[in-house]
């Protein structure tokens, strides 16, 4: 009985976690809430998924929640929308998300499309969970960061965790959302900074920003791997006696008007930073926000700092396409300046 | 290959009985159900083309020659299995219940149409090719974890066989043994292009040799070799052990879809040289009559009877209320997040 108790407190507790383990938490959290969810990946039972994101999940919920699937993308994704739209809450596992291309007509066609082409008789509340980006070493084609292509297409919500507390938030959140959901997880902060994660349920909400530093100069809109380095830039800007209000959107799709608007009409001047490609990324839809909300409020241009229009190169030279504190720090100086 | 896989018949095109195995199953009340099932779609088909020459509807995917396999398919499903049809299989889902004004109202431009029933589990009809084959098998699967007996049938046609999709969907259920029938229907084109175009292998059936799971395949235009054949299949489906992968050999005797012209790519007149021969309602007229169940009344009675149902769909679907544009906002999401209202107001007004 004593155990008991003990067991009990413990499990309010909070903990310590890296990103990834915020995943887990997450999925666990689900899978023990509702019979109704089950993961779906290539290699994600007994081995856990490639990251370890679902590792012991098979053991503690069985090989029939947590299912090993064959190596293909478009048919497990198409067999979550199976799933989905008989009454399960389907997570499926992309290894990369450079490797969704298969799966893309999948979502194009009938995961985003479904509840639209049917007036809501039927829906597909799923969830599809993809590591992504460069600046881990990754072989080619791993390091994909191609999040435009899905806030593009009507019907997914989009949502990129830049932590372990927001990656349990908002996976709990997209699993429980009753439309599909692309839940984008950051390589290269998988296993970086931990920070305090309850050991209990909560959400973060879908389509809210978080604004992670005050600054009265310049904002700065980012998400996902470029968080840090964004941050990292304006704490060195402060140095020099630039401040800069520092926002993790967390969800691209819907963007968090609210939080661009307010930012920018105090600071007068924005940027924003993102590691997919320049033309056609979700900077362009941001800068667009400002436009629509702000226009008059804007004491110089927006500016961009993104990966190049070119494919990820391999990673001897990933750096060099990522953006940098240096890039970043250079575009805060431009708009102030100018 | 094709030794492997015989081609199943059980009444045959001079509207013979010849598979005695299923001998009890040709009763009176079947064949005349089968035969009023088919009249059914031969003449909502008909009607089809003619709006769509009339302009009263859009464009219309004719399954004219395809009624047995559509027929007998959609008749041996149970009431609480699932069907992942193609944009040419409404014949099937008409069979199986859907409303036929709604069926109308969706080559008719309108999305009320994309839900064919709303009791009967009918998945909106496939419009890219061979992507409702894993649909099929996750919703077996999900059948599968909530324990029912209920099965899934995926329709598909056989250049479907040449995409991604068909391999990833059967594969899945294969590994899974989910519960779900893979209907093959094999008219033998792919808008213009025919199966010795379409794949090196001489049928559809020997194809589930590579999944380890059944190949079956069954004349398409008799109606009791297909319901067999899926009744058959649906029954190992229940029993756990897996999917069946059905291939009907059957003719479309008519274009793709109104917007095309066979006479480009085939020569027609051959098609129309076999039609009387082989059309899947007159083998079952002349079984009819070979074994005095041939009645007139009745036909007249039934003729009757579907003319009526057929122009009361009409009515329904030319009455319906005008298309709203707000449709194509409101059903995006559950809750319509801000940009989607922004342009709805943009579109409609009421002040953004």
């Amino acid at each position: 009985m004593v155990l008991m108790s003990n067991e009990k407190k413990q499990a309010k507790e909070i903990k310590e976690m890296t990103l990834i383990q915020g995943v887990t938490d997450g999925l666990r959290e689900k899978l023990a809430d509702d019979s109704n969810v089950l993961l779906l990946g290539e290699d994600i039972g007994v081995n856990g998924g490639v990251f370890r994101a679902t590792d012991g999940l098979q053991e503690e919920f069985g090989a029939n929640r947590v299912i090993d699937t064959p190596l293909s993308e478009a048919g497990f994704v198409g067999t979550a929308v199976g799933m989905a739209l008989n009454g399960l809450r389907p997570v499926v596992e992309i290894q990369f998300l450079g490797f969704i291309y298969p799966a893309f007509e999948q979502i194009a066609t009938h995961v985003t499309r479904t509840r639209a082409r049917t007036m809501g008789h039927y829906s597909v509340p799923m969830v599809i969970r993809a590591p992504y980006g460069a600046g881990v070493r990754s072989p080619e084609i791993h390091s994909d960061s191609v999040e435009a292509f899905f806030t593009h297409m009507p019907g997914i919500k989009v949502v990129v965790p830049s932590n372990a507390y927001d990656a349990k938030g908002l996976l709990i959140s997209a699993i429980e959302d009753p439309d599909p959901v692309l839940f984008l997880e950051p390589m290269r902060l998988y296993r970086g900074e931990r920070k305090e994660v309850p050991q209990e349920k909560y959400t973060v909400d879908i389509g809210k920003g978080a604004l992670l530093q005050e600054g009265e100069e310049v904002s700065i809109f980012t998400w996902g791997a470029m968080v840090p380095i964004a941050e990292k830039a304006a704490d060195e800007m402060r140095e020099n006696g630039i401040t800069c209000d520092v926002i993790d959107l967390r969800t691209l799709y819907p963007l968090d008007k609210e939080i661009i608007a307010t930012s920018v009409q105090k600071t007068g001047r924005a940027i924003i930073v993102h590691e997919g490609h320049g033309t056609g990324g979700v900077g362009s839809d941001i800068t667009s926000v400002i436009n629509d909300t702000s226009f008059l409020y804007l004491k110089s241009p927006i500016e961009r700092v993104t990966g190049f229009d070119v494919p990820v190169p391999l990673f001897s030279i990933e750096n060099e396409y990522l953006p940098t504190v240096h890039r970043v720090k250079d575009a805060i100086q431009k708009v102030v300046d100018f | 290959m094709k030794e492997q896989f015989p081609l199943r018949v059980i009444i045959d095109e001079a509207g013979k009985l010849v598979d005695e195995k299923y001998k009890e199953y040709v009763t009176e009340e079947q064949v005349k159900h089968f035969y009023y099932h088919m009249m059914r779609l031969r003449t909502y088909d008909k009607k089809g083309v003619a709006l769509q020459r009339q302009g009263r509807i859009g464009t219309y995917v004719p399954f004219y020659g395809q009624e047995a396999s559509q027929v007998g398919s959609a008749l041996a499903l149970g009431e609480d299995d699932f069907m992942f049809p193609t944009y040419r299989d409404h014949g099937a889902t008409l069979t199986f219940g859907a409303d036929m004004d709604r069926l109308l109202l969706h080559w008719n431009g309108r999305v009320e149409g994309c839900v064919p029933s709303l009791t009967k589990k009918i998945f909106p009809a496939a419009i890219p090719i061979a992507t409702q084959l894993p649909h099929a098998t996750g919703a077996a699967m999900a059948e599968q974890y909530k324990g029912t007996k209920n099965a899934t049938i995926a329709y598909f046609g056989d250049g479907a066989t040449s995409e991604g999709d068909f391999h990833e969907g059967i594969n899945i259920a294969s590994v899974f043994k989910a519960p779900v029938v893979f209907f093959n229907q094999n008219n033998g084109y792919a808008i213009s292009v025919p199966i010795e175009k379409q794949m090196n292998s001489e049928t559809v059936a020997q194809k589930a040799v590579a999944y380890g799971i059944p190949g079956v395949r069954v004349d398409g235009m008799d109606v009791f070799s297909v319901y067999m054949a899926v009744q058959e299949a649906l029954e190992r489906a229940r029993n756990g052990e897996g999917p069946t992968l059905i291939e009907a050999v059957t003719i479309r005797f008519g274009p793709h879809t109104t917007a095309d012209d066979p006479t480009k790519y085939r020569n027609q007149e051959s098609i129309n040289d076999v039609k009387e021969e082989k059309d899947p309602i007159i083998r079952l007229e002349r079984f009819m009559k070979n074994n005095g169940l041939w009645d007139e009344t009745w036909v007249e009675k039934i003729e009757a009877e579907i003319e009526e149902e057929l122009n009361d769909a009409i009515d329904r679907m030319e009455a319906y209320e005008k298309a709203d544009p707000a449709h194509m906002f409101d059903y995006v999401f559950e809750e319509m997040p801000w940009t989607i209202e922004e342009q709805k107001k943009m579109l409609l007004g009421g002040g953004a």
